[in-house]
């Protein structure tokens, strides 16, 4: 007999009653795009398995409340978006305590602990240096966290707009707003890149 | 006969479904608008090239693996989560199980039960009453049932007054005044 292929709703039903062979199936389906997404979100790969395996911890938690209301990946992707925001905003925070005068020695210099980047855009030179997909991590991580989510779920996940919105908790007209501000602030961000590669 | 208006689309009207667009997700009459306004609008055209550009970046952006001990980390974690107990795991048998549940029904089931009491002086009063009952002469019963479910019967003054308890004892010497005895 042909087995038939269980929805994502019906595998977190399955491990609401008990089943954790089900389980063990999502994770195998999910595990990558969620680091990715939270690497793309903090960009830190130890930080984003962290913040991955607390997404699946939260999960395994709410199992016996699972109410299939919303797509499993909706409802997933809206605790990975939380889980990432809060931590960006902690790293943030923790950032701040050091002082930006503090010094530490090294051999006969001292050194600044902390150096504060140029907020303007990449120049030519940088340009030389580094690739390209360095520096569109980068411009991503100059999005405000909302943009950021916004701009990762809707190019990564192949998610409608509808699902995104749901996930961020937005209506639909204020997520394309969004997406659009994003976007242009990566033109912004990426101008010099674009100019290279029309030139 | 008029001709229709022409409705120019503007720069902000397209912000909402540049990206639909670009996704190939927008509506035949909204793609119309769009790139009717695209080919009058230079501005517009350089952004939505630049948007496809960085959109197809995007793409190329290269994927991390999670490291090999992933799965056996969040394992770990599972298993120290605490283990989902049932209440009727406390229960070592379904008799048992059938027993209390039976009991339990049985208790709320007597307790919602009216005209059943459990005290003494409860008992007490439906002695009297029946004792009342078997005195009384017919011509004063209807007055008296009128009373009869009061808590008057510990009332020693208000009893005192019926005829048909002309055998109660004569109350004691250092009894307190008219009023002031309550029924309980």
């Amino acid at each position: 007999m042909e087995a038939m292929a269980r929805t994502d709703v019906q595998l977190m039903l399955d491990v609401k009653a008990g089943d954790e062979r089900s389980f063990e199936l999502l994770l195998r389906k999910y595990r990558t795009p969620l680091v990715n997404f939270l690497y793309r979100m903090v960009r830190d790969s130890g930080i984003a398995e962290d913040l991955a395996q607390e997404v699946f911890l939260r999960v395994y938690r709410a199992r016996n409340q699972y109410v299939p209301s919303a797509k499993f990946t909706t409802w997933m992707f809206r605790i990975a978006t939380n889980v990432a925001l809060n931590s960006v905003r902690d790293n943030r925070y923790s950032k701040l305590s050091v002082s930006i005068d503090q010094t530490v020695e090294d051999g006969e210099q001292e050194q600044k602990v902390m150096e504060l980047r140029d907020p303007s855009p990449i120049v030519e030179q940088e340009l030389l240096a580094r690739g390209r997909s360095e520096i569109i991590m980068r411009a991503i991580q100059s999005l405000p966290e909302k943009q950021r989510a916004a701009v990762l779920l809707h190019k990564y996940q192949e998610m409608d707009y509808g699902e995104i919105a749901r996930i961020l908790e937005c209506s639909e007209s204020a997520l394309k707003s969004l997406l659009f501000r994003a976007y242009e602030t990566l033109r912004v961000e990426l101008a010099p890149l674009v100019g290279a590669m029309k030139a | 006969m008029a001709s229709e208006p022409i409705h120019k689309t503007s720069c902000t009207e397209i912000e909402a479904t540049l990206l639909e667009y670009l996704d190939g997700r927008a509506g035949p009459a909204e793609r119309r608008r769009l790139e009717e306004h695209l080919s009058a609008c230079a501005a517009c055209r350089t952004r939505a090239e630049e948007f496809r550009v960085i959109s197809d970046w995007l793409e190329d952006l290269p994927e991390i693996s999670p490291s090999p001990a992933f799965d056996a980390r969040l394992r770990v974690r599972i298993a120290a989560e605490p283990a989902r107990i049932s209440f009727w795991r406390w229960l070592p048998s379904p008799r048992l199980a059938f027993a209390t549940a039976a009991l339990i029904a049985l208790s709320v089931w007597l307790s919602s039960m009216p005209g059943v009491v459990m005290d003494r002086s409860a008992v007490a009063q439906q002695a009297v009453h029946a004792e009342i009952e078997h005195k009384i002469p017919a011509a004063a019963d209807a007055d008296f049932r009128m009373i009869r479910d009061l808590p008057v019967l510990e009332n020693y003054d208000v009893l005192s007054k019926f005829d048909a308890l002309s055998e109660l004892p004569e109350p004691p010497l250092n009894a307190a005044p008219q009023g002031e005895r309550i029924a309980r």
